[in-house]
């Protein structure tokens, strides 16, 4: 069956389902959406079972490409495809490039080959090698080869040109060398729209790839800081204004929730998870608020950006503050940090994880300062269903025309600073 | 949480219900009743030394059978230390979890920290690792502890010496211990939810081993431990040291053989009479790219793995080998710490699933047969077991081929 995608009218943005997913067909994936991240084809610090006890799972899993090509023999030889041999046989797989963790140095990309980087390093992919690759892995949907090398400072015409026209000649070629695979006539090709920040060279971008038959677009090349916020959010309204409405539009490198906001309100349809990872990763855990329907109640207290009562008024310890970790974001708390090793409520009030119905941030401290691997277990887990339920509110605010009500209260979150969510400025 | 069963009749319930003895060895199959439940025995019991059983949650280590592992007194004593986890619902609260614990006295590290304490009559005086003041380990400070931990099997603070000293400090260290038992029992402040038990010391001298025993089961203690072994002794000296203790403690008291943990020396030590047993290897080993098989392990870091499409063990019925082959963890471990935590997994069912076959085959009254069984597929392409091995099975009356 293929792929199609069902909005649901326009008042509503662009809400709906891409159905016809997978193997069987009966894969699906609500829009907006994202994807679950994952590492060498796992949930990282999640085993099936974890990851099972994680409520709003999306329906496809990110694949990055690095870690598959450095096991290129491996799958060549196992035959079956990357779904089963990560033990996800039933899974709907996006294999994007890059992984948006991992760095990527700038400068190594040619007009006829782009590099990877993985564990063991740089790996230089032609053409050809990367569809051989992607005949082993067998993917569901794929980010054909591009190249992005645009994000590192500032990017010159003729180098964003590069990026469109390197792209296209490798999507031109993809796409034949696709025809010709009965390994891949069951993938969906997205094309990759690049073009650096030069306004002409994205529209040219989009509007030649949307010629080609790809199945979706990716918008390649806003990762990082080195845009401006202004530019990066005209470029995608630009771009996805030339693309065509019922093919989906994913994007690369955008995690945090006002930026997700932001891309959803200029046309972009799916995003990556790799955000609540690293939330994890620096010992943090996603409190923001994304109920746009407080209980009366408490509807004071989330106003002052408080929901404990009792630690409003706690010292400041100007110290500790200084010391978190500096890409920390306002919408998470640090777990590491001292004033949680006698709190012995959960994480989150009224979060239903597995962590927070279970343990509390004492524990969860103790874990990470006695370097425990069960923190990483716990945090992944409530990191991923806050994350995931998120994108759940914000197709209900869709649904019920509450978006800028949601925007309200993400963005007064995104500028109060390091907010905890126990304590108040 | 479960609540602590209570005792019946006008004193506390023996902990130990022998279902079935093997009739050549001194192997037998039981039941411990614990406060927090009935624990099958023979068992063994993994360690979460800092309250978390490593990687897994407290959900998955029950799923895979465990009802009984243990946590690390001098480890949770200094972070975040008794009064915290007291707070936290006690150390079951703390881990979220619902069946039995048992805690350590602390005392073992003092072996292997040594050079971090000092013994005397008083107690052992640590520095720890980590900083900050020293810390006076007494019987009553150990107890006092555990009392806060609120583990359902607490263990005396005892002497612990390495198993490799001689002279008299291993005469010394077995008397303190019995000294250091009373002053536990005298300190212990729930007697009623918490078994305390005693640790046999004395090294590998039968007769110090003997005086102890005979001293610590003069004592009103529902089980012994047997302490101060496997750690690193010459193996023909560890099982005789085993044999002699177990067959000179009360037969209707659990026999618990700390810090044994080997698939091979499990089999052995349940022949020569032990109950209960503990040690990181399974847990620890995992972390480290090694998974247990019934014919050794697996070392799936190494290349030889990359593309080996088979499960770990194909009769093993675990989640890790339900699901994934080892070319799969071989490249996983690269990075991914759920490589460990597959790992962990899989060599936890490993023990559980030994124990359990241990236990069935005395019941059925084919523990011999299984014990040939066991050795036949760990050692029979290997030249047949070691000879401490069969000579410590054969004291028993069990002979290989």
């Amino acid at each position: 069956m293929k792929m199609k995608l069902q909005l649901l009218g326009a008042g509503c943005g662009r809400l709906g389902t891409l159905v016809g997913l997978g193997r069987s067909g009966a894969g699906a994936l609500a829009l907006p959406g994202c994807l679950l991240y994952t590492r060498t084809g796992s949930a990282p610090h999640l085993t099936h079972d974890t990851l099972r006890e994680v409520r709003g799972v999306p329906g496809v899993a990110q694949l990055p490409l690095p870690a598959l090509a450095e096991i290129h023999d491996v799958l060549e030889e196992y035959k079956e495809g990357a779904a089963k041999f990560i033990g996800m046989p039933d899974a709907v797989l996006y294999c994007s490039l890059h992984d948006p963790v991992s760095p990527c140095p700038s400068g190594y990309n040619t007009n006829k080959t782009v590099s990877l980087w993985g564990s063991s390093g740089r790996m230089e992919m032609t053409v050809s090698k990367f569809m051989d690759i992607q005949r082993v892995i067998q993917p569901d949907w794929f980010q054909c080869i591009s190249d992005g090398d645009t994000i590192s400072g500032e990017v010159g015409r003729k180098r964003a040109k590069k990026s469109v026209d390197r792209s296209l000649s490798f999507l031109d070629v993809c796409l034949q060398l696709q025809e010709k695979s009965p390994e891949l006539q069951g993938s969906v090709m997205f094309g990759a729209i690049e073009g650096g920040d030069i306004l002409e060279e994205r529209l040219r971008s989009a509007r030649e790839t949307a010629k080609r038959p790809v199945g979706g677009f990716l918008l390649d090349g806003f990762q990082g800081c080195a845009m401006a916020t202004e530019t990066k959010l005209k470029l995608i309204a630009s771009v996805t204004a030339e693309l065509p409405e019922d093919k989906p539009r994913i994007i690369h490198g955008v995690g945090k929730p006002d930026e997700v906001l932001e891309c959803i309100e200029r046309g972009v349809d799916i995003f990556e998870s790799f955000f609540p990872f690293q939330v994890t990763e620096r010992g943090c855990a996603l409190v923001f608020s994304y109920d746009c329907h407080p209980d009366p109640e408490t509807a004071v207290l989330t106003q002052n950006g408080a929901q404990d009562l009792e630690k409003i008024g706690a010292e400041e310890n100007q110290d500790e503050i200084s010391k978190a970790d500096p890409e920390m974001t306002p919408f998470e708390i640090c777990l590491k940090d001292k004033r949680y090793q006698d709190d012995f409520g959960p994480l989150l009030e009224g979060c239903t994880c597995y962590c927070c119905q279970r343990h509390t941030c004492a524990y969860v401290h103790h874990l990470l300062v006695t370097n425990e691997l069960l923190a990483g277990v716990l945090l992944m887990m409530h990191n991923f269903q806050h994350y995931f339920g998120f994108f759940s509110a914000i197709r209900d605010a869709l649904r019920d025309n509450k978006l800028d009500q949601l925007k309200n209260l993400v963005f007064r979150q995104a500028l109060q600073g390091p907010v905890n969510a126990k304590l108040s400025q | 949480m479960a609540a602590p069963m209570a005792g019946a009749g006008p004193g506390p319930l023996p902990v130990l219900r022998v279902v079935a003895e093997c009739g050549r060895s001194r192997a037998r199959a039981g039941e411990l009743r614990l406060p927090r439940g009935t624990v099958p025995c023979p068992v063994f019991m993994p360690v979460g030394t800092r309250g978390t059983a490593k990687g897994l949650t407290a959900a998955q280590l029950a799923a895979l059978g465990c009802r009984i592992c243990l946590g690390n007194t001098f480890h949770l004593g200094t972070r975040p230390g008794p009064e915290l986890i007291r707070r936290s619902g006690g150390l079951h609260g703390f881990m979220d979890w619902p069946h039995n614990l048992l805690t350590d006295s602390g005392g073992f590290q003092m072996v292997s920290l040594a050079q971090l304490s000092e013994v005397s009559e008083e107690g052992v005086l640590f520095r720890p690792p980590h900083g900050g003041d020293e810390i006076l380990l007494s019987p009553e400070k150990s107890i006092e502890i555990q009392n806060a931990l609120g583990a359902d099997i607490v263990m005396q603070l005892d002497d612990v010496v390495s198993s490799t000293t001689t002279g008299p400090r291993v005469e010394e260290a077995m008397d303190r211990s019995v000294r250091w038992l009373d002053r536990c029992v005298a300190a212990h402040a729930r007697p009623g939810e918490q078994l305390l038990f005693a640790i046999i010391q004395g090294g590998l001298e039968p007769a110090l081993r003997q005086r102890c025993i005979q001293a610590m089961t003069q004592r009103d203690v529902p089980g012994f431990a047997i302490g101060g072994l496997s750690g690193g002794e010459d193996k023909g000296r560890f099982w005789r040291a085993v044999k002699f203790s177990a067959e000179r403690l009360p037969r209707d008291k659990p026999r618990y053989l700390m810090g044994v943990g080997y698939a091979t020396d499990l089999v052995v030590c349940v022949a020569l009479g032990c109950d209960m047993f503990d040690c990181v290897f399974p847990t620890r080993t995992a972390r480290f790219g090694s998974a247990l098989v019934p014919w050794g392990s697996l070392q799936l870091k190494n290349q030889q793995f990359a593309k080996d499409f088979r499960p770990i063990d194909e009769d093993c019925a675990c989640p890790t080998c339900q699901r994934h082959s080892r070319a799969y963890l071989h490249a996983l471990l690269r990075s991914e710490t759920a490589a460990l935590h597959l790992l962990t997994l899989h060599n936890v069912a490993y023990q559980m699933k030994l124990m359990g076959s241990i236990r069935e085959s005395i019941l059925r009254q084919r523990f011999p047969e299984f014990v040939r069984e066991f050795m036949d597929t760990m050692y029979g392409g290997r030249g047949g077991a070691p000879a401490w091995v069969r000579e410590a099975l054969a004291s028993v009356g069990i002979t290989l081929d």
